[in-house]
C-alpha cells in the first residue's frame, strides 16, 4: 500500500479497495517501525490522524461525488507550518514548546480538502541549512544512504516521502529547500511562483523568498497537492490574486514544439560530471518527445549565491527578532533583567547556523554597510530577474541540474558554510526572481539520486508539471526505491 | 547677548480607525490589558500584516488638508530594535517613501500676524504597546492593546522660534486632525504626542546643536519642556560649554527632563523595506476623492462664524478651532436665537467651569440644549444674568432642566411693572435722606448714587426684580423729584 502514489491511493479510496483508516493505520505503523532509521518526523499525530481518517471515510461514504481527490489521503506537514493545537517547532529549541492556536492557510486548505495529517516533519532549524544537520531534533538520514544527508531544509519531508512513510508532504523553499532535498532523496518537489501559495502561518525565514510547495513521488501527485495548496489569501499581502487552474488538467499534453532553454552557466565548473551525465540524458529524453533544446545564458548566475546570502540573512535577522523569550517559546532560566533574558534566551534557544545568519544579516543592514551589502544585493537581484525575463522571451521553460552533486556525507561541509551554501547554486536564482522551480529524479549514481531541475515562467506551474509528467511517463527513476525499503 | 530659538516638532497622531493598522484587533482605548491584541499584534510566528485601507485614507486626508503633495507610491520599512512593548522586534514604519510629502500649516501669532510652518513630511506607522513599571514588584508589565494602533508621524521643519509658537502650531494641528475626523484628540489618552527638537543660536549664526525631548503629551508640558531646554542650552553656552546632541525624556510628574541617550549611543535601527507588505499605490483620482470628502476646516469655519453669527474675529477663532467647541456653540446659538450671548456663555461661564474642573466639552454635564434653554430665559427676561449663573451651577450639578431649577428655586425675575413701581415708590418713601442727597448732588455724581436705591429694591424683591426695569423706573421716579 505504501508504494502507491497519492493518485493511486485516491483512486483506491474512491473504488472502496481500502478505507482511509486502513491507509492511515498502515502509514502510522510504518512510521513507528521505520522512522527510527531516518528521524524524518518531529511529531507524529496518531490520534488526530485516525480521527481525520474516520471523518474522511464518513464523508466519502456519504457523498463520494463531492469529496476532493485528497479526501482521506494521508500526508505530512513540514514543521514550519503552524498547526492549531499541535506543536510547531520549526526545528528549533526556541519553539520546542510552541503550540500555535491557528492553522497556516496551507494547512487549512488541505484540511478542507479532507487530508489526513500523519505528523510534522523534521527540518533544518528555521529552514536554514542544506543538509538537515542544523535541526534541534537531530539530523535526518538519507533513505538511500544512511551516511548521507537528505538535503535541506525540507529534509524530513523528502526522506519521509522517499522512505514511503507518507505519500506526500508539504515543504518550503527559500533558496532550494524543496528542490535540493527532493533531488538528494530521489523524489519530486515543486517550488511554486512566489505568491502562489499563501505564507500565512508559515514561519518566516526570508519573507521575500519563502514559498511553500508540495513534495511527492510523481508530478501527478504534486499537481493534486498544489490544486489545494495554492490560493489567493487576504491574510498574505504578497499572495497572488491570479485564479488557481486545475494543475491535473494538462498533465498529459504533448510537449513537442516546446522550447527548453539550457543555461550554459548551470553546466560549468563545479558541476559533478556524473550529475551532468544524468541531466543530459534527461534532456535528451525531452528532446526525443519533441521539445527543442536551446542554449541560453543567464549571465548573472554566479552572483546569485552572494546576493542571496545578504538578502536572506538580512530579512531573517528581523524576522527572528520576535523570538525574545517574552511571549512564547524558549525563555532562559531565572533571568536577572531584560537584557539578560534577551541574551540568554536567544543564545540558548538558537543554534549556530541561525545565529550566524542573524549576525550576517544584522551586519549587512548596519549603518555604513547597507549600501555596500543590502543595496548591492538588491541590485543584483534585479539583474538576475532581468536575466530570466529576457531568457523567457525565447524559451518556454528552462532545464538543468538541481544541484551540483548527489548527497554528501554527514559533516562533510560542516566546517565550511560557504561550501554548503554552494550546494544551492542552481536553485537560489529562481527564488531571487520569484519564479517557479521543480526537481524530479533523473538518474542514480552509486545508488544516489540525481535531480533534473525545471524552471518555469511566472505562474507556469501547469506546464512544468506537464513536462515532468511526460518525462515520468517515459522513465522510471521516480518509482525507484531506496535499498532496504520494501 | 540675544539668543534665537529654533524649534521643530514631530507629532505622533493616533488615527481614529476602528481596527489596527495591520490587524483586525480593536483600537478602542481603556480595555483590560492585552484583551485587544490578536496573534498579529503579539507577533506570533507565521503571522503576517495586512494594511488597513482606512489608515491610508486618513493619512491622505491629513495630506490634502495641509495642501501637501501625496506620495502616490509609498512604502513601509522595518525599524529594528528590541523592547518588550515592540513584539516583532521591529516597528513597521515609512522612511524613504512616506505617504504625505511637503505641506504647510499657518498659525496665528498673538500679535495678529500669521506664520507658516512647513511640514517636511508625514508617514504612516504602527504604535508600540505600553510598559507598566508599577505594581509588578520590580518586574514590568506589558500591555499590547496599543501595539499596532495606526499613527501618522507629522514632522515639521524647524520653523518655530518660541515655545508659544510651538504650542500654537501644536494646537493648530490638534484642531485640524480632530476637525477632519482622523484623530479623537484625547491628549490625556496619548492620542497626540509630541517630540520637540530644540536648538539655540546667536542671531545670524548657523544652527546650533539640537536636542530632542520626547514623550510630551500636553500643550502645557510641551511649553514648559521647551522653556526649560532653551534655558538649559543658553546657560550651557554662556558658561562656555557646549550642547551635546542627545535625546531627552520629559517627566510630567517632576517637570524635569533627563538625558536618555547621546548621539554616540543612538540605536542603529537597520531600516530595510518590509518584505511582507507591497508598496502602497494610490492614484490621483483617489486623492481627489479624499479631498472632495474633506469636512469644513477650522479656517473656513472661523470665517463662517464671523460672517453668519456676527462674531468678532477673536471670538470666532476661539470657538472654531476645536470642532467639539464649534459644534457645541452652533447648537446653542441655533436653539437660543442669540449668537452673541451664546458665544459669551460658551467662552465665559462654560469654558471657565470646564477649565476649573479639567473637563472636556465632549463630556460636559450641561448639554448644548440645556444651555440654550437657559440663555432663552435670559433673553425673555425671565431671569437675570446673575440668576442664570446660579441655574447653570445647578445644571452642572445635575439638578435637571433650567425651567425646573428656576421653578424649584423660585428664581423667577419680577418684570411686572406695577409691582416694580410699587417697590420703587416704597424705597423712595423710606429713604428721604438719600433722596435729598441725590437731589443736592452734582449731576455727574448722581449715577453712582443709584446703587443704594437699586440695592434696597433688589433686597425688597429678594433679588428677583428685573434689574434693567428697576433701573429705568428708579431713574424716572428720582428724576421726577428734581
Amino acid at each position: 500500500m505504501h508504494n502507491l502514489t497519492l493518485a493511486e491511493l485516491s483512486a483506491g479510496l474512491d473504488a472502496g479497495q481500502f478505507s482511509s483508516v486502513e491507509v492511515t493505520q498502515h502509514f502510522l505503523a510504518r512510521i513507528k517501525r521505520l522512522d527510527g532509521n531516518y528521524n524524518s518526523f518531529i511529531t507524529v499525530t496518531e490520534e488526530r490522524a485516525l480521527a481525520q481518517a474516520s471523518k474522511a471515510d464518513k464523508q466519502r461514504s456519504a457523498d463520494a461525488d463531492s469529496v476532493s481527490a485528497l479526501c482521506g489521503v494521508p500526508i505530512a506537514h513540514k514543521d514550519i507550518f503552524c498547526t492549531a493545537g499541535v506543536r510547531t517547532s520549526c526545528g528549533s529549541k526556541m519553539l520546542d514548546n510552541f503550540v500555535p492556536p491557528y492553522d497556516a492557510t496551507v494547512v487549512e486548505n488541505l484540511a478542507a480538502a479532507g487530508v489526513v495529517v500523519l505528523g510534522k516533519t523534521n527540518m533544518d532549524e528555521f529552514a536554514m541549512g542544506s543538509s538537515n544537520e542544523t535541526s534541534y531534533y537531530g539530523p535526518v538520514k538519507n533513505p538511500w544512504h544512511s551516511d548521507c544527508v537528505p538535503g535541506g531544509s525540507s529534509g524530513g519531508s523528502a526522506a519521509a516521502v522517499a522512505a514511503r512513510l507518507t505519500p506526500a508532504a508539504t515543504a518550503t523553499d527559500t533558496g532550494g529547500s524543496i528542490r535540493q532535498p527532493a533531488a538528494l532523496c530521489g523524489i519530486t518537489g515543486l517550488k511554486p511562483t512566489y505568491g502562489r501559495v499563501s505564507r500565512w502561518g508559515m514561519i518566516a525565514f526570508a519573507s521575500s523568498l519563502d514559498q511553500g510547495g508540495p513534495m511527492a513521488r510523481t508530478a501527478e501527485d504534486l499537481a493534486l497537492m498544489l490544486n489545494h495548496m495554492a490560493s489567493f489569501d487576504t491574510k498574505d499581502s504578497t499572495s497572488s490574486e491570479q485564479s488557481v487552474p486545475d494543475y491535473c488538467a494538462g498533465l498529459s499534453q504533448d510537449i513537442s514544439g516546446m522550447t527548453i532553454g539550457v543555461p550554459e552557466e548551470y553546466f560549468g565548473e563545479g558541476l559533478n560530471p556524473v550529475t551532468e551525465q544524468a541531466v543530459n540524458a534527461a534532456l535528451a529524453e525531452l528532446e526525443k518527445q519533441g521539445a527543442k533544446l536551446k542554449a541560453i545564458s543567464l549571465p548573472h548566475s554566479h552572483l546569485s549565491v552572494p546576493a542571496y546570502y545578504v538578502i536572506a540573512p538580512a530579512e531573517a535577522s528581523a524576522n527572528l527578532s520576535r523570538f525574545d523569550g517574552s511571549r512564547y517559546g524558549y525563555r532562559c532560566e531565572n533571568p536577572v533583567d531584560l537584557r539578560d533574558m534577551y541574551m540568554r534566551s536567544r543564545s540558548e534557544g538558537f543554534g549556530d547556523e541561525v545565529k550566524r545568519r542573524i549576525l550576517v544579516g544584522a551586519y549587512c543592514l548596519s549603518a555604513g554597510y547597507y549600501d555596500a551589502y543590502y543595496n548591492k544585493a538588491m541590485q543584483i537581484r534585479r539583474l538576475i530577474k532581468e536575466d530570466f525575463v529576457s531568457a523567457f522571451r525565447d524559451v518556454d521553460m528552462i532545464a538543468g541540474p538541481t544541484c551540483p552533486n548527489p548527497a554528501f556525507e554527514f559533516g562533510a561541509k560542516g566546517d565550511d558554510p560557504v561550501a554548503m551554501y554552494l550546494e544551492d547554486i542552481y536553485t537560489i536564482a529562481t527564488n531571487l526572481a520569484g519564479l517557479p522551480g521543480m526537481s524530479l529524479p533523473c538518474g542514480l549514481v552509486d545508488d544516489k539520486p540525481v535531480g533534473l531541475q525545471l524552471i518555469g515562467n511566472y505562474f507556469d506551474e501547469g506546464r512544468m508539471l506537464n513536462v515532468a509528467h511526460r518525462y515520468q511517463q517515459a522513465s522510471d527513476w521516480h518509482s525507484r526505491c531506496a535499498p532496504g525499503i520494501d | 547677548m540675544t539668543w534665537e530659538t529654533v524649534i521643530g516638532l514631530e507629532v505622533h497622531t493616533q488615527l481614529a480607525t476602528k481596527t489596527k493598522i495591520f490587524s483586525g484587533a480593536s483600537t478602542a482605548f481603556g480595555a483590560e490589558p492585552n484583551t485587544q491584541a490578536c496573534a498579529i499584534d503579539l507577533a506570533m510566528p507565521g503571522t503576517l500584516p495586512v494594511l488597513n485601507a482606512e489608515a491610508v485614507r486618513m493619512a491622505v486626508m491629513f495630506g490634502v488638508a495641509i495642501d501637501a503633495e501625496i506620495g502616490l507610491i509609498s512604502a513601509f520599512e522595518r525599524k529594528n530594535y528590541f523592547y518588550p512593548d515592540l513584539p516583532k522586534g521591529y516597528q513597521t514604519t515609512q522612511l524613504e517613501k512616506p505617504i504625505v510629502l511637503e505641506g504647510k500649516v499657518d498659525i496665528q501669532l498673538d500679535d495678529g500676524r500669521t506664520k507658516t510652518v512647513r511640514i517636511h513630511h508625514a508617514h504612516l506607522e504602527e504604535d508600540a504597546g505600553k510598559s507598566l513599571h508599577e505594581d509588578f514588584h520590580g518586574m514590568s508589565g506589558i500591555d499590547l492593546n496599543r501595539a499596532g494602533t495606526p499613527l501618522i508621524e507629522i514632522v515639521s521643519e524647524p520653523d518655530m522660534s518660541s515655545p508659544e509658537e510651538a504650542v500654537a502650531f501644536a494646537k493648530k494641528l490638534h484642531a485640524l486632525v480632530v476637525s477632519i475626523g482622523i484623530c479623537d484628540g484625547e491628549m490625556a489618552q496619548g492620542s497626540m504626542r509630541f517630540d520637540v527638537n530644540v536648538s539655540v543660536r546667536k542671531k545670524g549664526e548657523a544652527l546650533g546643536t539640537r536636542t530632542e525631548t520626547k514623550n510630551l503629551n500636553s500643550f502645557r508640558f510641551m511649553e514648559r519642556a521647551i522653556e526649560q531646554e532653551v534655558e538649559r542650552q543658553i546657560d550651557l553656552l554662556e558658561d562656555g560649554g557646549s550642547v551635546v546632541q542627545e535625546t531627552r525624556l520629559y517627566d510630567g510628574d517632576t517637570h524635569t527632563a533627563r538625558s536618555m541617550r547621546s548621539k554616540e549611543e543612538a540605536n542603529d535601527y537597520r531600516y530595510f523595506p518590509c518584505p511582507d507588505l507591497l508598496p502602497v499605490e494610490i492614484d490621483q483620482a483617489y486623492v481627489d476623492a479624499v479631498r472632495a470628502s474633506l469636512p469644513e476646516l477650522p479656517e473656513a469655519r472661523r470665517a463662517r462664524f464671523v460672517e453668519s453669527y456676527g462674531l468678532s474675529a477673536y471670538d470666532a477663532g476661539v470657538l472654531s478651532d476645536e470642532p467639539a467647541t464649534a459644534t457645541y456653540f452652533e447648537a446653542v446659538a441655533g436653539q437660543c436665537g442669540d449668537a452673541k450671548l451664546a458665544a459669551n456663555w460658551v467662552m465665559g461661564e462654560l469654558a471657565a467651569r470646564l477649565n476649573s474642573e479639567d473637563q472636556l466639552i465632549q463630556h460636559c454635564p450641561v448639554s448644548a440644549e440645556q444651555l440654550a434653554a437657559l440663555i432663552a430665559r435670559i433673553v425673555d427676561k425671565t431671569i437675570s444674568n446673575k440668576m442664570a449663573r446660579e441655574v447653570f451651577s445647578a445644571m452642572w450639578a445635575g439638578e435637571g432642566e433650567p425651567d425646573t431649577i428656576i421653578e424649584a428655586r423660585g428664581l423667577k425675575q419680577v418684570s411686572d411693572s406695577g409691582a416694580i413701581e410699587g417697590m420703587v415708590d416704597e424705597v423712595i418713601a423710606n429713604s428721604s435722606k438719600q433722596v435729598e442727597n441725590y437731589r443736592q448732588a452734582d449731576e455727574s455724581k448722581r449715577p453712582k448714587m443709584l446703587g443704594y436705591f437699586v440695592g434696597q429694591i433688589m433686597k425688597a424683591s429678594k433679588g428677583q426684580a428685573n434689574p434693567q426695569q428697576v433701573n429705568e423706573v428708579l431713574l424716572q421716579k428720582l428724576n421726577a423729584l428734581l
